[in-house]
């Protein structure tokens, strides 16, 4: 059997992958489009090119409302927010995440599958079904509407997804490893700090990506159980009023969706190198 | 100055199965003892309890006559190669050398880390290569950087644990006498694991035959060659291994299925009362009588060659034979034993390379008497083991390998003195 793909193989599948790529990016690049929308550009498809997609004239001035204008009162503070909240959150359920992980991995401890479900479990629960009585409790023990209050329920969200990745990478570590650290001399933590740690770094990495993710993405947490001093952008963003009650919100929105996406784009650019996988790869004889 | 005495040893896994069963070892300074056996003789698992990756269930292991069994790996100082060599990825190849040096903090400046890193590399001829990540190496220089970082940090013992069986034949045989030089050189006591018995011949002053967890024999590669004390230990040594023949006992003569062989003297009277013995022949003992002068007292016979093989150097003829049934039993378990696949029963000849004997010709052989090893079907034991050749052969082992080790200490001292 010939391993590689016949040419007419590739150029076939090349093309579906554009296909999906463009059925993919359409709505990301029209959000970025509406953003660049001046008012009476959206209202009037002449003031558009492409099919009312790409506007004429490009204005910045859904960027100037959500950053200094009227709406930058409810932005500017829920970026930030977002960022110490969604931040905090990921480190935390990751440091948690690591040391759960290799323990499940490496220790063969009583509660051992006890751990691993229940934390599976967690995430079965629909988030709304958990949101009510967070709701209540959270009034009664002073934590709604702070930044802790967000960044415990997020911990219950991230902490069963990064234990499950991460406890997948550290199986791939051959355990191997930690022998050879051991009999050079290493402490158990000695080992883990300086081989099992920088090996499992790209795993790590991706679960803080993913944790990251879920934290900056969530919607139903942050719209109940905060009012204005712990909001996050996603539930900001459902405050938004247009200039007067006739207008829409949609261009000042969609600014603040592309504002909201740059950071994890960043993230996901400065990680990519890290998140490469075969790190392992030489350690031992395959 | 390093010993290493095990007493006792046991090892029982969870479902209360031994392991390892009742081992004793005794390793002297600088003695370098093989532990070899079959898949699942225990002897990887007897070397991790050396080194402390695995827990010792009784017995009482001493390092230098100090107990050990209770002391973490790292507290044992004893440096082990890994089968897979374990090099840590991330770091290179300096770094890996340097790894068990920096973990013994303050101990050494920086500049002598360095200059005991370019020795080790040095004499492993990895000098070139300490910039370099493992993952860019090959085979063979991965498991010299395994070796470095074993012999950078002045470790009470050397263990290796299956080092070369990742490596091609070729590297293999290269990587084998290395290891053997290093170890003279260093003059350092080494513990090597190998299930492959020419690496056990070759490198061993002593070698520890298992299994099933249970020593067989632990003695020099020649006591074992010539002296086994039983079945397993007999066909476990020596390529390809021996024939084993069933053979009757009639008053003085055992009757083997090809020829007739007065027994007589100690023997005798050993398998007297016997129906039955096994009697073990090794392939290089047989003779073609039409090429080479077969010793005196040979017995000759005459047998149909099946199948020859010509390699060269030497050639190998097989010729089938029907076992005894009584023998049969104990013939296929030994064979089990040896990760045999239970083949034909066939006597295995190693002919002299000029012999031009071919399939299906009548081939004329001789063997000396002298040589055959007789075993007790019951049993298993070797009827045949003289205790005092076999002690003879132990001290002669013992002063070869003490004038080895002088003779490296020697040969060191004069490199050094050229050097200076």
């Amino acid at each position: 059997m010939d391993t590689t793909m016949s040419n007419k193989a590739k150029n076939g599948l090349g093309l579906v992958s554009i296909v999906i790529m463009i059925w993919t990016i359409i709505p990301l690049l029209w959000i970025v489009a509406t953003s660049l929308k001046s008012d009476a550009a959206l209202a009037d498809p002449k003031q558009n090119v492409l099919g009312n997609f790409w506007p004429k004239d490009i204005s910045w001035d859904n960027y100037k409302l959500i950053f200094s204008g009227g709406a930058s009162d409810l932005f500017v503070p829920a970026l930030w927010h977002s960022i110490i909240v969604c931040v905090v959150a990921t480190v935390i359920s990751v440091a948690l995440a690591t040391f759960c992980a290799y323990a499940i991995s490496r220790l063969d401890f009583p509660g051992k599958k006890l751990i691993l479900t229940s934390s599976l479990a967690v995430s079965f629960f629909p988030v709304i079904a958990m949101v009510t009585p967070l709701f209540n409790l959270w009034r009664q023990v002073g934590l709604f509407d702070t930044i802790p209050g967000l960044i415990i329920p997020y911990l219950a969200l991230t902490l069963p997804l990064s234990i499950w990745t991460l406890s997948a990478f550290f199986q791939q570590i051959p355990w191997e490893m930690e022998q050879a650290a051991q009999v050079d001399g290493a402490t158990s933590w000695q080992a883990f700090v300086k081989v099992v740690a920088p090996l499992a770094a790209p795993g790590v990495f991706t679960t803080a990506i993913i944790a990251f993710f879920t934290a900056w993405n969530d919607f139903v947490f942050s719209s109940n159980l905060t009012a204005q001093n712990a909001q996050t952008v996603p539930a900001a963003l459902n405050f938004f009023t247009g200039a007067s009650q006739f207008v829409q919100p949609t261009g000042a929105i969609c600014a603040a969706a592309v504002i909201v996406t740059i950071p994890v784009v960043i993230l996901v650019l400065v990680f990519q190198r890290r998140i490469v996988t075969g790190l392992t790869s030489g350690a031992v004889k395959g | 100055m390093t010993t290493i005495n095990l007493e006792h040893i046991v090892k029982k896994y969870g479902d209360g199965f031994p392991a390892i069963n009742d081992v004793s070892l005794d390793i002297k300074d600088g003695e370098f003892v093989i532990l070899v056996g079959p898949s699942g003789s225990g002897k990887s698992t007897l070397l991790r309890m050396i080194v402390g990756l695995e827990d010792i269930t009784s017995g009482d292991l001493l390092i230098n006559d100090k107990r050990v069994n209770d002391l973490a790996p790292r507290d044992r100082n004893l440096a082990m190669v890994f089968q897979n060599y374990a090099l840590y990825p991330h770091l290179s190849v300096f770094e890996n050398i340097a790894f068990p040096l920096r973990l013994q903090k303050g101990k050494h400046s920086e500049a002598e880390i360095k200059a005991k890193v370019e020795d080790a590399a040095g004499m492993l001829e990895l000098t070139e290569h300490l910039d370099r990540k493992p993952g860019n190496l090959s085979g063979g220089q991965r498991q010299r950087v395994a070796m470095g970082r074993a012999i950078v940090r002045d470790a009470d013992a050397f263990l290796f644990d299956e080092p070369l069986s990742n490596l091609d034949a070729k590297l293999r045989g290269q990587m084998r006498t290395e290891i053997a030089r290093m170890q003279r050189r260093l003059g350092i006591t080494t513990v090597y694991v190998t299930h492959d018995q020419t690496e056990a011949m070759t490198l061993g002053d002593k070698v520890a035959v298992l299994k099933r967890g249970v020593l067989q024999q632990i003695a020099s590669p020649r006591e074992l060659y010539e002296q086994p004390v039983n079945l397993f230990v007999a066909g476990f040594i020596g390529s390809p291994p021996m024939n084993f023949l069933p053979a009757r006992v009639d008053g003085s003569t055992l009757k083997l299925p090809f020829v007739d062989v007065p027994i007589s003297g100690e023997l005798e009277s050993k398998v007297q009362g016997k129906d039955v013995v096994i009697v073990g022949l090794r392939p290089e003992h047989l003779k073609d009588a039409t090429v080479e002068t077969a010793p005196q007292h040979s017995v000759h016979f005459n047998a149909v060659v099946d199948q020859t093989e010509w390699l060269g150097n030497e050639q190998y003829a097989y010729i089938p034979y029907d076992a005894d049934p009584s023998v049969q039993e104990q013939l296929d378990e030994l064979d089990r034993d040896l990760d045999g696949e239970g083949m034909r029963t066939q006597l295995v000849v190693n002919l002299d390379a000029r012999s031009r004997v071919l399939e299906g010709d009548e081939a004329e052989l001789a063997f000396d008497p002298a040589v055959m090893q007789v075993f007790d079907p019951e049993t298993g034991d070797s009827l045949t083991r003289d205790e005092a050749k076999a002690a003879e052969i132990a001290a002669d082992s013992e002063k070869m390998r003490k004038a080895a080790l002088e003779r490296a200490k020697a040969r060191e001292a004069s490199q050094a003195e050229r050097s200076a």
